[in-house]
């Protein structure tokens, strides 16, 4: 995501919620949307126009998991843990595709801003579990051997890209 | 007829009189409820859980939060509720440090109080406390979140009554813990340093610098010679740690303290206020002379470096309009480092002060000459108090002294600075044509008195109807900012920081709002003692200008902050 701050985006995202401080969720949110995390820039301008303290826009930032304040991977993962995928296996599925991207204990992103692989608490696809998503397209019955060749394939992908 | 309803505390019936929630009930009913998260000025939490009540179908609930109603029965003092209690407590003391005897806080922390008070003599947790996680980048305070118990005053208190907004909760879960945006030093963030955070915290997690080691260094130097100056709001707070009334004047003693504890010069912050007195209203009515427009007005005070900061953070644009003059530690300061510059010994300036943001001005570089400062050390009054107990001076016996000659001549006007509307009645003496002392009672009564955190008058100068705004508060200074930028017309606005001027501010010993006034009435009731009122009256102010400050007013009375874009 080396895309330059652009405040205009913001801004329009600002408008669309007139600037209401109950609407500070949202308004995160959709700044998520755009640049897959919240840049550090945001705040000040987010703060401006709510009239929301940046500390408090940062409370609510740092409040809900959704919200993330590091750059993310162009392809995210999230590796369902809620109970049903736990059981049927979804840790070593997480350990193996960190493994293979060389991620240690507390990071979640390449180094080459490719991949972001995180644990989410049920997707509510139980049934097929254990279940991965990455960028939001579902992947049924994964084993760690899937995810590894999966990975393989996208990274594939990318270098012919 | 009314008929009047009662309600039921621990078997004793208790009138309902419009209190807002049970705990004002108890405490009502003599009842020293404990709370960790409960300030009347500040919004209701519920969080600390230490005020929880028992209904009479055992039902347990919060008494801060909680209506009461006629016909309700409750009890305050239950085996299950000192049970409960106790587990908050040593809850709260698992991931706590203990170690209370090298804490700042130790003897003066709700934690260790309460820990004493329900006779928690084991805990029955593994400690969990982290190393200590400081924060010492701002000058003003310094934040140790292992200390924290997350009751959140400090949040609510710099966002609610002060508006600020610096500091908020972060993370969640047993990560939470209070920071600025992005965890950044404190002295990087929005803080202006007014330390009302500090005031509130029950633990020792957000404290005020103390400098007094340094300070004790000095004083032990013969080569150095220590002058020191007393601010007006000190003189009727500290009386009380040392067993006299709140708002009790102990000026004298104090005097006989600092002579005692080896300082050389002892003078009066009101003398310098007397200086500022004469350069704002100077300042004010040149205004008026000169701009015809009103592009000039209003006219902000600038004696409060807390709101000297707040406004270069939040209103750089309103700069040109707050008043060049030095606040009165600063002019003093000035004048007594001029005044000592041939000495053959080194001169250090020590100002106590009731303020905690007195500590970052003294350090701005607008007020350096050739790298040395004005004021060397700012000791808030807390600081000074303990200087005087690690002395073993016994205050209560001390025979009160005179400050000294010159700069301890004060008038009224100048004494008054230490509470809200004080600046302004003070200016006022200064400005109006009737000299009497009806003339002063007038102004008295214009409304600029008291503890309200907006008072609004007006008042006839010459032919021109003087609108005047006298706000403390940083809150309150920011909605009366906003009523302005909406078009609102002011001609003289006095800001404060903390609510109700110096008297309350976080170098002080805390007490709750309520008792502050105390204080404001002692600073009143030391004007009237005063043979001056006014300070163009001041015996020294003709001297000084026609000696020492001749030619040099500019230079040593008045200030342009670095920050802002004033133009001469």
């Amino acid at each position: 995501m080396n895309e330059a701050f652009d405040p205009t985006v913001v801004d329009g995202i600002l408008g669309i919620y007139r600037h209401d401080p109950s609407a500070v969720i949202s308004i995160l949110q959709d700044i998520q949307d755009h640049y897959k995390y919240l840049p550090k820039e945001i705040f000040a301008q987010v703060s401006k126009a709510t009239g929301l303290s940046q500390s408090r826009i940062f409370s609510v930032a740092t409040f809900y998991e959704n919200f993330s304040l590091e750059p993310k991977g162009k392809y995210v993962i999230k590796v369902c843990d809620g109970t049903a995928c736990h059981v049927r296996k979804s840790i070593p599925i997480l350990n193996r595709m960190k493994k293979e991207l060389k991620l240690l204990e507390n990071e979640h992103t390449t180094e080459d801003l490719l991949f972001t692989v995180e644990t989410v608490s049920c997707l509510g696809a139980c049934g097929l579990a254990p279940v991965i998503t990455v960028n939001d397209k579902v992947y049924p019955a994964v084993t760690p051997d899937s995810s590894a060749q999966l990975l393989a394939e996208l990274k594939e992908v990318e270098a012919n890209a | 007829m009314e008929t009047k309803e009662f309600m039921i505390i621990d078997g004793i019936p208790v009138e309902i009189e419009g209190e807002k929630n049970l705990l004002q009930m108890i405490r009502k009913a003599g009842i020293e409820l404990p709370t960790f998260c409960y300030h009347s000025e500040l919004s209701i939490y519920g969080a600390c859980r230490m005020c929880i009540i028992e209904d009479s179908k055992g039902n347990l609930d919060a008494a801060c939060s909680a209506q009461p109603w006629p016909g309700m029965e409750i009890r305050t003092n239950t085996q299950r509720l000192r049970k409960y209690r106790k587990m908050i407590l040593e809850l709260l003391l698992s991931n706590h440090c203990r170690d209370c005897t090298i804490c700042e806080r130790n003897g003066n922390c709700k934690l260790q109080d309460l820990a004493k008070r329900f006779n928690v003599d084991a805990v029955r947790f593994p400690n969990t406390a982290t190393e200590p996680v400081r924060d010492t980048s701002s000058h003003c305070i310094t934040k140790d979140q292992s200390k924290c118990i997350l009751c959140g005053d400090c949040v609510r208190m710099c966002d609610e009554v002060q508006k600020v907004g610096a500091i908020d909760f972060a993370w969640r879960g047993s990560n939470m813990t209070i920071s600025t945006a992005f965890d950044e030093p404190l002295a990087e963030s929005n803080c202006v340093g007014c330390g009302q955070c500090a005031a509130v915290c029950p633990t020792g997690a957000l404290v005020i610098k103390k400098d007094t080691e340094q300070l004790w260094k000095e004083l032990d130097d013969e080569n150095v010679k220590v002058t020191v100056q007393i601010a007006p709001a000190v003189r009727v707070a500290l009386g009380k740690q040392f067993g006299f009334a709140e708002g009790e004047n102990a000026m004298g003693k104090i005097v006989a303290a600092l002579r005692r504890l080896g300082f050389d010069e002892i003078f009066d912050t009101s003398t310098g206020a007397d200086l500022t007195v004469l350069e704002e209203a100077k300042e004010l009515l040149d205004r008026l002379e000169s701009d015809a427009a009103n592009s000039g007005f209003p006219l902000f005070t600038s004696c409060c470096p807390a709101w000297v900061t707040y406004c270069e953070k939040n209103y750089p644009e309103l700069m040109p309009h707050v008043s060049t003059c030095r606040s009165p530690m600063q002019m003093l300061a000035s004048v007594v480092k001029e005044r000592f510059a041939s000495s053959t010994r080194k001169v250090i300036h020590v100002a106590i002060m009731p303020c905690t943001a007195k500590k970052y001005e003294c350090k701005r570089k607008e007020f350096e000459v050739d790298g040395v400062p004005r004021v060397d050390y700012v000791i808030t009054t807390q600081g000074l108090i303990q200087m005087i107990r690690e002395s073993g001076l016994v205050f209560e016996e001390l025979e009160p002294e005179a400050v000294d000659s010159p700069f301890g001549i004060r008038t009224g006007a100048g004494v008054i600075f230490g509470v809200s509307g004080g600046v302004t009645e003070a200016v006022l003496r200064r400005i109006s044509s009737d000299k009497s002392a009806i003339g002063l009672h007038t102004i008295a009564l214009q409304g600029v008195r008291g503890m309200k955190g907006v008072k609004e008058a007006k008042v006839k100068v010459g032919d021109r109807e003087l609108r005047i705004a006298v706000v403390s508060g940083l809150g309150n200074v920011r909605d009366l900012i906003e009523r302005i930028k909406a078009g609102e017309q002011f001609d003289f606005v006095e800001c404060m920081a903390c609510p109700g001027g110096c008297v309350s501010g976080a170098g002080q010993p805390y007490v709750p709002e309520s008792e502050v006034d105390a204080r404001g009435k002692g600073l009143y009731a030391a004007d009237k003692m005063c043979s001056f009122k006014r300070s163009e009256e001041n015996p020294l102010a003709m001297p000084l200008y026609n000696g020492l400050l001749k030619g040099r007013v500019h230079e040593l009375l008045h200030v342009h902050y670095s920050g802002s874009e004033k133009e001469e």
